[in-house]
């Protein structure tokens, strides 16, 4: 399982307009472009360079494409990269202030401490 | 040798910028009293009539990353935009551009290194709300250069809790021997009890009163002691999982010192989070 990989998904995502768009509407296309393209993306080097051993398991894979927070938290992806994307994908459907982000706690309620390790 | 005119620790709230600027049916109930609280704070630096601000900060994943994550970072460039794409999309914050005084950063770089501290630096560092949301309750102005200062409290491991004051007591001597004539202030912010993506999120009030009644008091009488006893990094995920941004605030008890009480404490019950601000005044309450 990888934590990291997971965090690289919602990052790269969440910094670009397009993709968070794409993953809202299109989260299986998505999800499996970025796999090919850019899993193996080395972000503070070079352009052209690139790792080489970096995928998600099936389970995390499923996870992204079912936007399912709950198992992305259990999982110890980090929970500020979660909830800032699925804000920019949800929170448009608001009909009334903070309506998204309340309802993203409640689905955690069956959490306790100590919460999923997220240290990577 | 520079003078530290003041020393101030608060809350980064995000919504702050589009909650005081907010009009009409927009504008949220509890606007009118946040602002005239910040702006008594903003008050409290006016008066101190600095030049330049270190700023001290949290990179809350935008340029600094897991592949090559520094635990302390200082800045060394002239120049620093500031805010993201997210940060406009979430929270309305403007694009900025702040100077830099790289002076003074060179003279942190070596002298923490000296001290002790293994620095990072970046000459290109473009800044985020941590640093931006002091700017815009403080000094929205933005005309006076700044040396960021960036801690990382958000991507486990961290360091401990000590080792924030302890860079924070080696800041203030640092400053304190830079040969310069100018007026410093060392602005830090960080988290009371905070939760991020998890269960707590949201609520009407912080995810723990009790711990930010508690922490409040250990910043206003600047007890140490107290708080590093209490303190650690296991203990931090109790009152909320983005809790370990009161170690910023624990870095900015280190720079006004142990047992100094702060001169100014100013608190406001918000949903989600506390808000609270700290000023000293290391040479006397300025006239």
């Amino acid at each position: 399982m990888s934590k990291y990989l997971l965090n690289k998904f919602l990052f790269t995502v969440d910094r670009d307009p397009a993709l968070v768009e794409r993953y809202r509407t299109e989260p299986r296309e998505l999800v499996t472009w970025w796999e090919e393209t850019t899993a193996n993306s080395l972000l503070n080097c070079h352009s052209g360079e690139a790792s080489t051993w970096l995928a998600f398991s099936e389970a995390e894979r499923d996870a992204l494409i079912a936007h399912d927070h709950v198992r992305l938290f259990e999982m110890g992806a980090h929970p500020f990269l979660t909830l800032t994307l699925f804000i920019a994908m949800f929170e448009q459907d608001n009909t009334e202030p903070l309506e998204f982000q309340k309802a993203y706690g409640a689905a955690l309620a069956a959490f306790s401490l100590p919460y999923p390790d997220i240290a990577t | 040798m520079a003078s530290i005119v003041a020393v101030i620790a608060s809350t980064h709230h995000p919504f702050y910028y589009r909650a005081s600027t907010a009009t009409g049916a927009d504008r949220p109930p509890f606007a009118d009293e946040w602002t005239a609280k910040i702006l008594a704070f903003r008050e409290t630096l006016t008066r101190a009539r600095p030049d330049v601000l270190v700023m001290v900060g949290s990179d809350h994943f935008h340029q600094l990353w897991l592949d090559n994550m520094p635990q302390f970072l200082v800045g060394k460039a002239p120049m620093y935009d500031a805010n993201w794409y997210n940060e406009e999309r979430e929270f309305g914050l403007p694009r900025m551009l702040l100077q830099g005084q790289e002076d003074l950063s060179a003279h942190i770089l070596r002298n923490g290194l000296d001290e002790g501290f293994d620095l990072a630096f970046s000459n290109e560092l473009r800044i985020d709300h941590s640093i931006t949301c002091p700017i815009i309750t403080l000094r929205p102005e933005a005309d006076l250069p700044i040396v960021p200062i960036y801690t990382n409290i958000f991507a486990p491991p961290l360091p401990q809790p000590k080792r924030f004051v302890a860079l924070g007591e080696a800041i203030r001597r640092i400053i304190e021997q830079w040969p310069s004539h100018l007026r410093v202030a060392v602005i830090g912010t960080g988290h009371l009890s905070l939760e991020l993506g998890g269960p707590r999120q949201f609520g009407p009030h912080g995810p723990d009163p009790a711990f930010d009644e508690k922490a409040v008091g250990w910043i206003a009488n600047g007890d140490l002691d107290g708080c590093l006893r209490e303190v650690t990094l296991d203990s931090l995920h109790t009152p909320g999982n983005a809790t370990h941004g009161f170690m910023d605030f624990m870095l900015m008890m280190g720079v006004a010192g142990a047992g100094v009480k702060a001169d100014y404490v100013d608190t406001l019950d918000l949903f989600h989070t506390m808000e609270a601000y700290f000023t000293w005044y290391p040479e006397g309450r300025p006239a």
